[in-house]
């Protein structure tokens, strides 16, 4: 018996990295899935990281078929609340009901000192990272209501959810933000057995951390640092001996909070960040 | 294959209620166990101790897991005795892995002002100093094994804000997380992690006894668990008076897993919301 057997999750920005890893996961302890991603390049990420594909996203499905799990895809972008919902009403009804969701879509944009953050890339990362996670729950809240059986909703925030990071305002506001709602929510659906936390990862292995752009916000002076010179800046930032955590290690966090195991935790702030946040 | 596999988990106040949980869910999940308890009535605390039956209990329902059990009587307020239990242990289960710092008293509800000093230093002396001495107890052996390890201590909804009339409780489980920040930095180059737990009200002798009744209902005379449960059930969001046992044991044993291996340092609430109100 799955920790999660024959509950229902919806999942955002599920093509790859830790929305696909959190599909598999919970797909292996019993979930079916509901998942969306926008699966294109996002206009202004272009000189960080590429926006996930169509590909990913079936490769996302075909995963999750391989478990003999059902999953219904969606290309659907988090800014667009009724192609979202719509996204979801549709799993909702060939699935049966939704249990879980993990608001996991969003961008990291970085580089510059606050002043100098321009209004169109301040614009999309709280467009996507903020007001993404707010439509996400939107979407699902009346489902969850409706249902009467409860339900876990897990958002994705961020050791910069916690702490300040130089030349990151943006995303550092829009994963503080997350935290805001996720605190709000937890109190607003507490009464109908609805539990709501926050996951705070450190960087993660994944095309968002692991590509030029990013070693370099780490190490401004090198025009092409590699992986292995960014691994040990990184590694400086945690406790642990370690440069980053992969993406399951997210996902058992996830998987723990969306399990009856974690009936009654609500409203807390879950690190997975091998003690970056001590130091 | 259980989720804490051919590990060793060394647990303290392990004679009953979220200590013998804690045992329990480990044990089904493959882990051995090195259990101590105090095994006496605490002074100045307002509801009977565990005995020895309690923690033989224990140790039966461990063994009828098939899991071995090394239990020894032990006071958290003695290191030397501490030290012995573990050392035993380790030399009959061969490792040591897992450590849950769980031995704890409960309050004696009285203004911060009139506590006495034997009060103060009681709850001090085993809620926070008895969790230091469970955890260096514990480190040489983790540190020998060489595969790390993980130390959970239990703090509490306390240990994060303050509750009135439980000044002494409140200030020992506010230690304990400073307790746990400094050993997470301190054993993080081991790969030792250090988490703790922060429960709410939690449903074991601790909480359910007349003393903590009239700590809620001071307007009743001799409150009962009904007058109490509405009363418990505003400290939280969620629609509950209370938790039990193995929701807190379900959180340890994710701490205590692989699944965590690089959570470290977190203060982890399983309080139904009560630290968000």
């Amino acid at each position: 018996m799955g920790r999660v057997e024959g509950k229902v999750a919806f999942i955002t920005g599920a093509a790859r990295g830790q929305g696909r890893s959190h599909a598999i996961r919970l797909a292996q302890e019993g979930a079916d899935i509901i998942a969306v991603d926008i699966a294109e390049s996002i206009p202004g990420m272009e000189r960080f990281y590429p926006g996930a594909t169509e590909d990913d996203l079936a490769e996302t499905v075909r995963q999750i078929e391989a478990l003999d799990r059902r999953i219904v895809a969606t290309k659907a972008d988090v800014r667009d609340f009724d192609g979202l919902k719509a996204a979801l009403d549709r799993g909702v009804a060939e699935l049966g009901h939704v249990d879980i969701v993990s608001a996991n879509a969003g961008i990291f944009m970085f580089g510059d000192q606050t002043q100098l953050v321009t209004d169109s890339d301040w614009q999309t990362v709280i467009d996507i990272n903020q007001t993404g996670v707010w439509h996400t729950a939107k979407a699902v809240i009346p489902h969850l209501i409706e249902q009467g059986t409860g339900g876990s909703m897990i958002l994705t925030s961020s050791t910069a959810g916690i702490m300040g990071t130089p030349n990151v305002a943006a995303y550092t506001a829009s994963k503080h933000a997350v935290v805001g709602i996720m605190k709000t929510l937890a109190l607003e659906l507490a009464p109908h057995s609805i539990r709501v936390n926050t996951v705070h990862p450190t960087g993660v292995a994944t095309n968002m951390i692991l590509n030029e752009a990013t070693f370099r916000l780490f190490m401004p002076d090198q025009e092409h640092p590699s992986q292995e010179e960014a691994a040990k800046v990184f590694q400086s930032t945690n406790a642990l001996p370690i440069p980053w955590v992969e993406p399951v290690d997210i996902s058992n966090a996830v998987l723990f909070l969306a399990s009856d195991e974690a009936r009654y935790i609500t409203g807390t702030q879950l690190k997975i960040d091998a003690g970056y946040t001590l130091k | 294959m259980g989720r804490v596999e051919g590990k060793v988990a060394f647990i303290t106040g392990a004679a009953r209620g979220q200590g013998r949980s804690h045992a329990r869910r480990l044990a089904q999940e493959g882990a051995d166990i090195i259990a101590i308890d105090a095994c006496e009535d605490q002074p100045n605390i307002p509801y009977a101790g565990a005995t020895e039956a309690d923690l033989a209990e224990t140790v039966r329902q461990v063994e009828a897991l098939d899991r071995r059990i090394v239990a020894t009587k032990a006071d958290v307020r003695d290191f030397a005795a501490l030290k012995a239990a573990v050392d035993e242990g380790v030399a009959q289960l061969g490792r040591l892995d897992i450590v849950s710092a769980n031995a704890g008293i409960g309050v004696n509800p009285l203004s911060t002002d009139e506590i006495p000093d034997e009060v103060w230093k009681d709850m001090l002396d085993v809620n926070l100093s008895g969790a230091w001495r469970a955890a260096k107890a514990a480190i040489p052996h983790i540190k020998a094994g060489g595969r790390g390890g993980s130390i959970i201590l239990t703090s509490s909804a306390a240990g994060l804000r303050a509750y009135a009339n439980a000044g002494a409780y409140v200030s020992a489980k506010h230690g304990v997380v400073g307790l746990m920040r400094t050993l997470a930095l301190e054993l993080a180059p081991d790969m030792i992690r250090v988490n703790s737990i922060h429960p709410t009200q939690v449903d074991t002798d601790m909480i359910q006894n007349e003393a903590t009744y009239r700590l809620f209902r001071p307007d009743l005379d001799h409150p009962t668990k009904e007058d109490f449960a509405p009363a418990s059930q505003t400290m939280n969001a969620l629609p509950i008076p209370w938790v039990e046992a193995i929701d807190i044991s379900n959180a340890v044993l994710f701490l205590a897993s692989d699944e965590a291996r690089y959570i470290t340092g977190v203060t982890l609430s399983v309080d139904a919301g009560s630290n968000i109100k």
